[in-house]
């Protein structure tokens, strides 16, 4: 689409710096997130993901390099920064005393939206998340998942053009974080919006349109999810056999590759595995029992990047910055 | 090829008026969420009636017998009418400042603060909303006034209501302070225990501060909570009819260093010790990393 090219970007990150003391939390990061895009921020906790997205929030101070958000500088500009975002935070921000409209209500008017078109939003962005039957029923009587999609309704109460989300769905069981999912697809399609998300979830960041990875305070990869796959190359795939070892000999002798026998199947790696396979069947000469392909994953990716699992990652020492901004202060 | 850049579309997000207009609207669309909360919370509009009640009616019903304040035939009830007041007023409005503790607790400090409207608005709302219901909760034992012998005069119901106004403000943005220092919802017990307690109890709400011991009266002078208390036992005790000298002993002048404070100056004393408070509790809450 020419016309959505043209837009200028949501955030513009130049060389963005944060250190807390001795610990440089974030060492000079640099990109651009396209307006209209779902933008996903991946790494193991400790990698400086929520460091980031408190600086672009102007909830924390950068201490080199700049960022801009919605055509606002978040270091000078930050009550017209404040004004074109939603928030949703990793811990909830919610009053529980209060109904589910009673919260509404009271950011929309925080953020100035007119008194004449509060009560028409707050029926679109309460319907968006499945909530609008419950409106008037107190917070403290909802579920985690229920919780959560309120936050989310509520940060785009304000019609604010970037929301982000910092884990949006840690904490959930699977099942709730698939629900979240669904409301936020749906309203990506709805509103006219980018959406800037934390996660160290791999599959989560399937959903987005880019990623960057970040490790260690730095961004260590960033593009489409596909285009990251791509780049590590290879499929895997599985092969039963009624003849393993003639199987092996005949890939090697017809395809010049190297399988690899694992728990009485061959295992081979090829670019492109879905198109080898239906070649693969028919040069083969013995019988298949059972083929798969799998195809490399965003762990793999993660992987590739840092040397690391996310989860090694995050149980590695050392690893972890302050825990800034949770609840405190 | 056009070269104008397409801006988002932006849905109409009204643009607030910025300036003190602004900073006011913030202020009552908090204010109004510490009215809701209070409104919805009845068990502490039950127990911010308890205590007085205990005050008023057990300890100064069984105090009355034994007791003699000064000279003159002065009920004990109604010398300990006005400390009452104060000390439930104290109580709700500390409790209401300090209320900013389970709103960081429970995040929802951050909801505010990430708003885009000053901190000191928040601040402020808080403060607003304190002060209304701790003083409309004084109004339920003002209603009471006739059973410890003080009359249903008007002017001198309008008169405590203002000082009960002030002193709200005032003791609200102390709390706030406090809960700008406690660090968790676990040590707000002990900070009132620790602090609020002997404040009251050094205010001379609940005994006369004539002729008390030096280092007592010294005590009492220093205590912010006394430019509370003074003042509302000042308008009250000059409502009543009382003999010169039982005036001297209830109606007890605050001086400082042999000088009379006058009634006004108490008042501004309120007022600047609130300011303070509040000034510094924004301070605190302002601060960005």
């Amino acid at each position: 689409m020419d016309t959505e090219d043209r837009r200028p970007a949501a955030i513009r990150v130049e060389n963005l710096q944060k250190r807390f003391g001795e610990v440089e939390a974030v060492c000079g990061v640099d990109f651009e997130v396209r307006a209209g895009e779902t933008f996903g921020f991946l790494g193991p906790n400790g990698a400086g993901k929520s460091t980031t997205i408190n600086m672009l929030c102007t909830l924390l101070r950068p201490t080199g390099g700049r960022a801009v958000v919605a055509g606002y500088d978040v270091a000078t500009q930050r009550d017209d920064v404040r004004r074109e975002i939603g928030l949703v935070f990793q811990d909830m921000t919610l009053d529980t005393y209060l109904s589910a409209a009673q919260n509404l209500r009271f950011h929309g008017q925080l953020y100035g939206v007119p008194a004449a078109r509060l009560e028409t939003r707050m029926q679109q962005v309460l319907e968006l998340v499945g909530l609008w039957d419950r409106r008037d029923k107190d917070v403290s009587t909802f579920s985690g998942g229920m919780k959560r999609r309120l936050e989310i309704a509520r940060g785009l109460l304000h019609s604010p053009r970037v929301l982000f989300l910092d884990e949006p769905t840690v904490g959930l069981d699977p099942q709730t974080r698939a629900s979240i999912w669904e409301y936020l697809n749906e309203l990506r399609h709805q509103e006219d919006l980018t959406i800037f998300l934390t996660t160290h979830y791999m599959d989560e960041a399937e959903n987005c349109d880019r990623i960057a990875i970040m490790d260690a305070g730095r961004i260590v990869a960033l593009d489409t999810p596909q285009a990251l796959k791509a780049a590590i190359g290879t499929d895997r795939i599985r092969l039963e056999t009624d003849d393993g070892a003639a199987a092996a000999a005949a890939i090697n002798r017809n395809f010049g590759l190297e399988a690899t026998s694992a728990g009485g199947a061959l295992v081979l790696q090829v670019p492109d595995g879905e198109r080898f396979v239906p070649k693969l069947l028919a040069d083969l000469g013995v019988p298949v029992r059972s083929v798969s392909v799998t195809r490399p994953t965003l762990d793999d990716v993660f992987m590739t990047y840092t040397g690391r699992t996310i989860r090694d990652a995050e149980a590695a020492p050392g690893s972890e910055i302050p825990a800034m901004f949770r609840g405190r202060r | 090829m056009t070269t104008t850049v397409t801006p988002l579309p932006v849905a109409d997000v009204h643009r607030p008026p910025s300036g003190l207009a602004a900073d006011l609207r913030a202020a009552r669309i908090v204010c109004h969420r510490e009215l809701l909360r209070w409104l919805k919370d009845r068990r502490r509009l039950a127990a911010g009636l308890v205590q007085p009640l205990l005050w008023l009616f057990v300890l100064g019903s069984g105090l009355s017998r034994v007791v003699n304040v000064g000279p003159g035939n002065v009920d004990f009830r109604t010398f300990l009418f006005p400390g009452v007041l104060a000390t439930s007023v104290m109580f709700t409005a500390v409790f209401a400042g300090v209320s900013v503790v389970w709103d960081r607790e429970f995040g929802f400090l951050r909801e505010m603060l990430v708003a885009p409207i000053r901190r000191s608005s928040i601040m402020a709302g808080k403060c607003l909303g304190g002060a209304i219901v701790a003083t409309s909760q004084a109004v339920v034992i003002l209603a009471l006034a006739g059973l410890c012998g003080v009359p249903y005069s008007p002017v001198l119901m309008l008169e405590l209501l203002g000082v009960l106004f002030l002193a709200s403000l005032s003791i609200t943005a102390f709390g706030l302070l406090l809960g700008a220092r406690v660090a968790n919802i676990q040590s707000v017990m002990p900070v009132i225990q620790t602090v609020i307690t002997p404040m009251m109890f050094l205010s001379g709400a609940l005994y006369p501060t004539a002729g008390l011991p030096t280092w007592l009266a010294l005590a009492t002078k220093v205590n912010p909570v006394t430019y509370a208390v003074n003042p509302m036992r000042h308008v009250l005790f000059t409502h009543l009819d009382l003999t010169p000298a039982a005036a001297k002993v209830l109606d007890h002048q605050l001086t400082w260093g042999g000088w009379p404070v006058p009634f006004a100056l108490q008042l501004v004393m309120l007022a600047a010790l609130g300011l303070v408070a509040f000034a510094i509790a924004v301070r605190r809450f302002s601060k960005t990393d």
